[in-house]
């Protein structure tokens, strides 16, 4: 990913900030700048809870390229406790952990990196909250 | 809007084809469909191909092929939309010719995906995804169906075997087509039983990487018996619909909400249903997307779909054969050329020239071809009259 | 920097304004390999490890962890605990490691914009060995002390690294800690702190080079001990305080033995120092190690009680500090991850080639 490319999702990437429309209170993550369910255009920005739920989930075998030393790593579709579905990583699970209806939080953890020479990519993952004491 | 017909249609061998550049297999179909058609030039040229650039540095596809046909002053245009780019580029020809606009329309569908390894396609594929905020988080295109199969799975109890039971299918499908990429017997064993690519999707579930092209001639239909000795086969109707581009952003993960808005747009042009279509080539690129796609067209009910491929109906001899080419499964998935391919058995199989995978008395079939994970999609009924 | 404080009053040449902690917080990662699974590979006697420097096994970092993603987790862990302050009030970030993730590029930027701290803040990458994160908490001490902040964030971390096959495998691990200091809504004041430096090169790792060197033996008496025992001494010293005093203790821990070895030396019993001592199930977070073992002894630490740290970095220097805790501690305790608990809450144990792939040991051609 470009460092500009990054650079200019920090809010999203570092800090969940969605988009509430304000003309029907839908939150948008990623935020838009037109509501699809009523089309205004004024949005409020708000950072979202940190917490969510898996509503389905993979683990890839055959890795994007970018991803290639994580394989297996886990992807899922998690419905954050403020409305959002978000297709993110989970890691740090362990067998039974990995399921739909578990709940999860937010880590900022790296993403990619531009090669060991290249800038690195941070942004969120999800890990079990049955290990956060 | 004026009725449309198909007057040529011709596919290459899929596969990986080591000998033919992207160049060599555009103007191979395209020569073949012009031919069948009896026609030696059109007025306009649409290219189905998802990604030239990324797979072989090559854009600027309709003008190449255009001059490679000879035909450098055609109106040539390159229609992309992931892995619907050929159905799109169908849908293109189908609007050129019924408005009026042109009389003879070439449709090539193209795509040379070995010229760059397997990581590297996949990495091309993934492109069809939501780069930000899908592909950024190392999600891959099986990662996303698999998601979709693990959703389908827990809503409606589908099995890893009734999933797998779609791929041993196709492959027997695929058997009886000289053009398809594999001729290979297999099992629902040997799919469970081969490496998982994203869980619970296994190799063998999902389509292979594949070079190949396939080709279409378009013209009204009230010139289409002056201009072509072959049998004329009618657009019914060429339907687009379409859906988020993230799968994260669906009401329901288990459905193909786009797939089932082209369909129901596809039946009342065509003013037909489900039950009139005798055969389907539907866009197989893993095999839980056979089972959604067959259900968002309204052959099944949400969750029966699985049930009727284990039984035998989708297998050719059933009530409705699906995917008698192989689809993409069997036949491959040269993503761009596969929506004109699929339309192209389907002429196929009207035409009666389907050989030993003939569905006998066919006379309105079905295709249906999408992008993503279904964010565009496009079905075409086709009918002989 | 952030917005100024009203000093207050002078006397005697000290300010009479109480500093300390207004929230603290760490971060471990889940993954460890235990000395045995080390030894096997290298032929080397894991029993020597385990009772002769009390090391028994090592949290080890997953590939999506370095210093920065360590740091944001225990920072937030802080603020969470320092439920008052607003991320924007915090006038500096200061980041202590060994093993920040760029050689050029401050960790504490990535840190600042992940807490929505910024612009309006003093960021500084420090380092020195072991002892950076005390440095920086030393200097945001300092800061607030002198009236130019009113919030600074000082945290320790590492990813350290020894070489495959060294003594410092045993050992290298990861881990942060992370301090909000300031002057208002403290858990635990700090009451007084020293610093003693000199010129002991007993650990150090040159430029380009991917893993540390260190002198052996003279990294004990000379370096560690010395060093250790001239600060904490002279701290007490100037504290007019005794060992007896301290309800807990805890010391720069690179192996299990040295710390339990120092605080005995100086008076402190090993219940005293027993909350804080981490080493031996999570190795040494060099940065991390010392303030890591304070977060430990916050989390249980009743109001009134005193806690005496004193970090050591290699090079050398030592930091030590007396801290007091406050009422406040017992609102803030359960509003973030216990430190012990992630330290026991079901690891996942490696094997060596994966440790070995997990920390670029091994590379995919």
């Amino acid at each position: 990913m470009s460092t500009a490319r990054g650079y200019r999702e920090y809010p999203q990437r570092y800090r969940y900030e969605a988009a509430v429309c304000d003309g029907c209170g839908k939150w948008h993550f990623p935020p838009r700048l037109i509501c699809d369910a009523c089309k205004s255009e004024t949005f409020t920005p708000r950072a979202m809870r940190r917490t969510g739920t898996i509503l389905t989930h993979t683990v890839v075998h055959a890795a994007a390229s970018a991803f290639a030393d994580q394989a297996p790593y886990a992807v899922a579709i998690v419905e954050m406790d403020d409305g959002p579905r978000v297709t993110m990583q989970v890691v740090d699970w362990r067998t039974g952990e990995l399921k739909s209806g578990q709940r999860v939080k937010l880590e900022f953890r790296r993403i990619s990196e531009a090669g060991p020479a290249g800038t690195i990519t941070y942004g969120y993952k999800a890990v079990p909250m049955s290990l956060l004491a | 809007m004026r009725d449309v017909a198909i007057v040529g249609a011709a596919i290459t061998k899929f596969g990986e084809l080591w000998q033919q550049s992207l160049r060599a297999l555009a103007v191979e179909a395209s020569l073949a469909a012009l031919k069948d058609a009896g026609v030696d030039h059109v007025d306009a040229l649409y290219v189905g191909a998802m990604s030239g650039g990324l797979l072989v540095g090559q854009e600027h596809l309709g003008a190449l092929l255009a001059d490679a046909l000879g035909q450098s002053h055609i109106a040539a245009t390159r229609v992309e939309g992931a892995c619907a780019s050929g159905g799109l580029a169908l849908r293109q020809g189908f609007l050129a010719v019924a408005s009026g606009a042109a009389e003879v329309v070439l449709v090539t569908g193209v795509e040379k995906m070995t010229d760059v390894d397997g990581v590297v396609a996949t990495d091309v594929l993934a492109t069809a995804a939501d780069q930000e905020w899908e592909a950024m988080h190392g999600v891959t295109f099986p990662g996303l169906y698999a998601m979709m199969a693990r959703a389908h799975m827990q809503r409606f109890g589908t099995s890893a075997r009734a999933l797998a039971s779609v791929a041993a299918k196709n492959h027997a499908h695929g058997i009886k087509n000289p053009q398809a990429q594999f001729a290979l017997r297999l099992t629902a064993d040997d799919v469970l039983s081969s490496a998982m690519v994203a869980d619970p999707l296994h190799a063998l579930e999902c389509a292979p990487i594949s070079d190949g092209a396939a080709a279409l001639v378009l013209v009204p239909a009230t010139k289409a018996m002056q201009l072509s000795k072959r049998l004329v086969v009618h657009i019914a109707a060429s339907a687009q619909a379409g859906d988020t581009m993230m799968l994260a952003g669906r009401a329901s993960l288990s459905e193909l909400a786009g797939v089932a808005r082209a369909g129901a747009l596809a039946y009342q042009q065509a003013g037909k249903g489900p039950t009139d279509i005798a055969v389907c080539e539907v866009h197989d690129c893993f095999t839980i997307a056979e089972i959604m796609a067959t259900e968002a067209l309204g052959f099944f009910e949400p969750g029966q779909a699985a049930a009727a491929v284990e039984a035998g109906v989708t297998s050719l001899g059933g009530r409705l054969p699906i995917n008698t080419s192989g689809g993409l499964k069997a036949r491959g998935h040269p993503v761009g050329a596969t929506g004109v391919a699929q339309a192209v058995e389907i002429v196929t199989q009207l035409r009666g020239e389907a050989g030993a995978r003939q569905v006998a008395g066919a006379r309105v079939g079905m295709t249906q071809n999408m992008g993503g994970t279904g964010a565009t999609a496009v079905v075409h009924i086709l009918e002989v009259r | 920097m952030g917005t100024s404080v009203p000093r207050k009053s002078k006397a005697g040449g000290e300010w009479s304004m109480k500093v300390g902690i207004v929230g603290y917080g760490a971060n471990l990662p889940r993954h460890r390999i235990k000395v045995e699974e080390i030894a096997k590979v290298w032929g080397a006697d894991a029993p020597s490890y385990k009772k002769g420097l009390e090391l028994f096994e090592k949290s080890v970092p997953a590939l999506d962890q370095d210093v920065i993603t360590l740091s944001v987790e225990a920072s937030r862990n802080a603020l969470a605990r320092a439920a008052k302050v607003d991320p924007a009030e915090l006038g500096a970030i200061y980041v202590g490691s060994e093993s920040h993730p760029y050689a050029v590029k401050p960790s504490g930027t990535v840190l600042g914009e992940a807490l929505g701290a910024f612009p309006r803040c003093h960021v500084a990458d420090f380092e020195f060995a072991c002892k950076a994160g005390s440095e920086a908490m030393f200097v945001v001490y300092g800061l607030v002390r002198g009236g130019l902040i009113r919030y600074g964030l000082a945290v320790g971390a590492d990813t350290s690294q020894g070489a495959p096959g060294d003594a410092l495998e045993y050992s290298a691990s990861a881990g942060a800690a992370a301090f909000i200091i300031g002057a208002d809504n403290l858990v635990a004041t700090i009451d007084d702190t020293y610093s003693h430096t000199t010129d002991t090169p007993d650990f150090w790792r040159r430029e380009y080079q991917h893993y540390p060197q260190h002198a052996g033996r003279f990294t004990g008496e000379p370096a560690y001990f010395r060093t250790v025992l001239a600060a904490s001494t002279a701290l007490l010293d100037k504290t007019q305080l005794k060992p007896a005093d301290f309800s807990y203790a805890v010391f720069h821990q690179p192996n299990g033995k040295f710390p339990m070895r120092v605080g005995q030396m100086l008076g402190f019993k090993k219940e005293q120092m027993q909350q804080g001592w981490l080493v031996p199930w999570l190795g040494n977070t060099y940065s991390g190690a010392s303030p890591i073992g304070l977060t430990a002894i916050l989390d249980v630490a009743k109001p009134g009680e005193r806690i005496f740290m004193c970090s050591y970095g290699s090079g050398a220097g030592s930091d030590a500090f007396v801290f007091t805790v406050t009422e406040r501690i017992l609102e803030v305790q359960a509003a973030a991850p216990k430190t012990r608990a992630m330290l026991e809450n079901d690891p996942i144990y490696l094997q060596y080639g994966e440790y070995a792939k997990l920390r670029g040991k091994i590379l995919r051609v």
